[in-house]
C-alpha cells in the first residue's frame, strides 16, 4: 500500500497537550516538516516560549531551549552568535513577541540577526486563561476586555509584520493564516522560504500564522477558523511584507 | 611583566584569557571599560561582542549563547544587574555556567554613579525569584580581580552555575599594576554534552530548560542545586585573616573597603589597640565557620562590620557570631567612601 501521509521525523512522539481544534499543532507539523525538507536535521536549535507552546520542547525533535516570557530573539541571538552554521528558529505567541517581548523581537530583526521566527497570533493569551493580547481585535471579548476591546481604553492591535518590515533588517517577512488547507499550505511555503533565507545567510526572517484558540474565544474550532479567516484577516492582511530577494530584481 | 591597567579593563583582558568568547551587555557606569574594551578585544580572538538593547536582552543572550555551549559573560552595574534579575534565576533554574560582573553603584533607584556595596543581599542572598544561589566573588585589589575572573569560567563550569564578581565600584575604576596570565586554551575546555550544539536528534537530544510542573521533580532540583552549594562551601571557600589571632577587634570587611580597613588596623596596632581583618573574599559561600572560630576565642571582644551600605553583610556576621560577641556596624553610603581614619575614630569610640 502507498504511504499518503508519513509524520515527519523532526517531531517526537509525544503526544500535543495542546486544546482540540488549536492551530499550534498546525504549526508544530509545518515548523517541522519544513525543517525535514530543508534537510537540517541534526543541525538545528530551536527557542520555545512561554505560552501554551511552553511544552515545544517535547514535541520538536531538535535540541532546543525554553526561555523567559518574550526573551526568544535575545536567546537565539545568543544561539545564533555562538553556532553561525546551525538553523535556529524561535516560536513565540503574540503575548510572548507582541507585548512583553517588543523590544528583542525589534532588535533582533534591526540587527539582521540570522534567525526565523515564528509567530503564533492568535489574538489572545491562551495559556493564563483568555486575557486581551497586543492583537487582540477591536470588539473582541477576553477575560481582561469582556465588554470587548476599544480603541480608547486599549489602543489598536499591533501589526507586527508591517511594523518589522520598515526595518532594514529583515530578509522576509509573510503572514500566513491557520485557517483552510490552501491558506495552510500557503503558511508552509512561507515558513520554508524563512529557513531558506536563514540557511543562505540573508537575515531575519518571520512568518505570523493567524492562529485560533477555540478554547478562550468560546467557540467550535470550526467556528474559530471561520472567525480567523472572517475577521482576522481584516485587521492582519496575509501577504509577504518583505523579501530582499524581489527587492533587488 | 606587570602591566598598570584600569580595574574594568584588566578584568576585561582576563576574562578573555580565560576562555570568555562572548559578551552581551548594556552601556552604565561605572563598568563601560569593560565592554568597550571587549567589543575590540572579542572580534580579535574570534569571540563575540553584541551590545543589547538593554540589560534584559543581554542576560537573555547569555542565556542563549551559555546554554549552546559558549564561555558568555555580561557585565553591569546596580539598576542594571537589578534588570537582569529574571534572566539570572532562569540560568540557575537551567544549571547554566557564565559570568556576570556587577560594579556597584550607590542606591536605591537611580541612585548615584559613586562606589557602593549596597547589591550585596541582591547578590548573596539571591536577587531573583526561586530558591538558588550563585558563586559571589569580592575582590579588593585589581590583581585578586585578574585572578578571580580569570578562573570563573572554570568554576561556572564545573559547577554550572553563575559566578558573580561584585566589584565595588572602586575596583573598576583604580589603576594598578597587574600581571596578566596566559591565554587559555579553549581546546582544552572540558566538552559540554548537555549544551544544545544543534547537533541532538532523538535520543541525544538536549534540552534547556528551568520549566518542571511536577512538584517532586522541582523539588528534587532544587536539592540537587543546593547540594551543588554544600559543595562550593567545601571546595571553593576563600577568605583571608589578618592579625587576627590576638586581636580583641575584629573588623569584617570585603572589597576594597577591606584594603581600607587593613590601614586601619595597622594605625589603630600603632595606637596600641589590637585590631585585625577577617575579609570575605567568596561572599557566598560565606566564611561562617571562621567568623564563629573567632568568635569563640577569648582574646576577642567585638566584631566591627564596615561596608559601603546601611549594613547588609552584618547580617550574615551576626549570624555566625550567633550572639557570642557584639557586632557593631560603621558604614558610608551614597557613592561616600570611609578613610581610614574614620574607621579608627569609629574603633576608638567602640574600646572606650
Ligand atoms: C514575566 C512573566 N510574566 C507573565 C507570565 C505569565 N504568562 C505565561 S504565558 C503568558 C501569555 C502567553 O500568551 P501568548 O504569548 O499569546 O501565547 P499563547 O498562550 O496564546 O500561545 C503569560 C502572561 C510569565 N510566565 N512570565
Ligand atoms: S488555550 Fe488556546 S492556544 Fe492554548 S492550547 Fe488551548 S486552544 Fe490552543
Ligand atoms: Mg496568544
Amino acid at each position: 500500500m502507498a504511504t499518503v501521509f508519513k509524520k515527519t521525523k523532526m517531531l517526537t512522539d509525544v503526544p500535543f497537550h495542546y486544546c482540540p481544534g488549536c492551530t499550534h499543532g498546525i504549526a508544530h507539523r509545518l515548523v517541522a516538516e519544513c525543517l525535514e525538507e530543508i534537510g537540517c536535521e541534526g543541525n538545528v536549535v530551536g527557542i520555545a516560549p512561554v505560552g501554551c507552546a511552553v511544552f515545544a520542547y517535547n514535541y520538536f525533535n531538535v535540541d532546543i531551549q525554553e526561555v523567559a516570557h518574550g526573551r526568544a530573539p535575545a536567546a537565539a541571538t545568543g544561539v545564533k552568535r555562538t553556532h553561525p552554521d546551525t538553523i535556529v528558529f524561535a516560536y513565540q505567541g503574540d503575548g510572548d513577541l507582541a507585548s512583553i517581548g517588543t523590544a528583542e523581537i525589534v532588535h533582533a530583526a534591526a540587527r539582521g540577526e540570522n534567525i526565523t521566527v515564528i509567530f503564533i497570533n492568535n489574538a489572545i493569551y491562551g495559556m493564563t486563561g483568555g486575557q486581551m493580547a497586543p492583537t487582540t481585535l477591536i470588539g473582541q471579548k477576553s477575560t481582561t476586555s469582556q465588554q470587548g476591546r476599544t480603541v480608547p481604553l486599549n489602543g489598536n492591535p499591533i501589526k507586527v509584520c508591517e511594523m518589522l518590515s520598515t526595518l532594514d533588517g529583515p530578509a522576509y517577512i509573510a503572514r500566513a493564516a491557520l485557517c483552510d488547507p490552501a491558506n495552510v499550505a500557503k503558511a508552509k511555503k512561507a515558513i520554508k522560504r524563512g529557513f531558506e533565507m536563514q540557511m543562505q545567510k540573508k537575515g531575519f526572517s518571520l512568518i505570523e500564522l493567524l492562529s485560533t484558540c477555540p478554547t478562550n474565544w468560546g467557540m467550535t474550532p470550526v467556528q474559530a477558523t471561520e472567525y480567523v479567516k472572517e475577521n482576522m484577516t481584516k485587521q492582519f492582511p496575509l501577504g509577504v511584507f518583505k523579501d530582499i530577494d524581489k527587492e533587488s530584481k | 611583566m606587570k602591566k598598570l591597567m584600569k580595574g574594568n579593563e584588566a578584568i576585561a583582558e582576563a576574562a578573555v584569557r580565560g576562555g570568555c568568547r562572548a559578551f552581551f551587555g548594556y552601556p552604565i557606569t561605572p563598568q563601560n571599560e569593560i565592554p568597550e574594551y571587549l567589543s575590540k578585544r572579542l572580534p580579535e580572538v574570534g569571540g563575540c561582542f553584541i551590545q543589547a538593547e538593554s540589560e534584559v536582552a543581554a542576560i537573555n543572550m547569555v542565556y542563549g549563547a551559555a546554554g549552546s555551549g559558549a564561555r558568555a559573560m555580561t557585565s553591569s552595574s546596580s539598576p542594571g544587574i537589578s534588570l537582569k534579575q529574571e534572566g539570572i534565576s532562569y540560568i540557575c533554574g537551567a544549571e547554566l555556567p557564565c559570568v556576570i560582573v556587577n560594579m556597584v553603584r550607590g542606591g536605591p533607584g537611580l541612585g548615584g554613579i559613586q562606589p557602593a556595596q549596597s547589591d550585596y543581599f541582591q547578590a548573596v542572598k539571591g536577587g531573583g525569584h526561586g530558591d538558588y544561589h550563585m558563586l559571589v566573588y569580592g575582590p579588593n585589589t585589581v590583581q585578586e580581580a585578574v585572578d578571580i575572573m580569570y578562573d570563573a569560567f572554570d568554576k561556572a563550569d564545573k559547577y554550572r552555575m553563575p559566578v558573580m564578581i561584585l566589584g565595588d565600584g572602586m575596583i573598576g575604576q583604580i589603576m594598578e599594576a597587574v600581571e596578566l596570565p596566559e591565554m587559555k586554551d579553549p581546546a582544552a575546555f572540558p566538552k559540554k554534552e548537555w549544551a544544545t550544539d544543534g547537533t541532538g536528534v532523538g535520543a541525544s537530544r538536549r534540552i534547556i530548560n528551568s520549566l518542571y510542573i511536577e512538584p517532586d521533580v522541582l523539588e528534587k532540583v532544587n536539592h540537587r542545586l543546593f547540594d551543588r552549594y554544600k559543595e562550593l562551601e567545601e571546595n571553593e571557600l576563600r577568605y583571608e585573616e589578618y592579625l587576627v589571632e590576638d586581636a580583641e577587634i575584629v573588623i569584617v570587611a570585603y572589597g576594597t573597603v577591606a584594603r581600607i580597613s587593613k590601614s586601619a588596623v595597622n594605625a589603630l596596632r600603632e595606637k596600641g589597640i589590637k585590631a585585625g581583618l577577617l575579609r570575605p573574599i567568596t561572599l557566598y559561600p560565606f566564611p561562617a565557620k571562621a567568623i564563629a572560630k573567632v568568635a569563640a576565642e577569648a582574646n576577642v571582644k567585638k566584631f566591627v562590620a564596615v561596608e559601603l551600605s546601611m549594613g547588609q553583610m552584618i547580617e550574615d556576621v551576626k549570624l555566625a557570631v550567633n550572639g557570642a560577641k557584639p557586632v557593631e556596624f560603621y558604614g558610608r553610603t551614597g557613592g561616600n567612601v570611609m578613610t581610614p581614619e574614620d574607621i579608627v575614630e569609629f574603633v576608638e569610640k567602640e574600646v572606650k
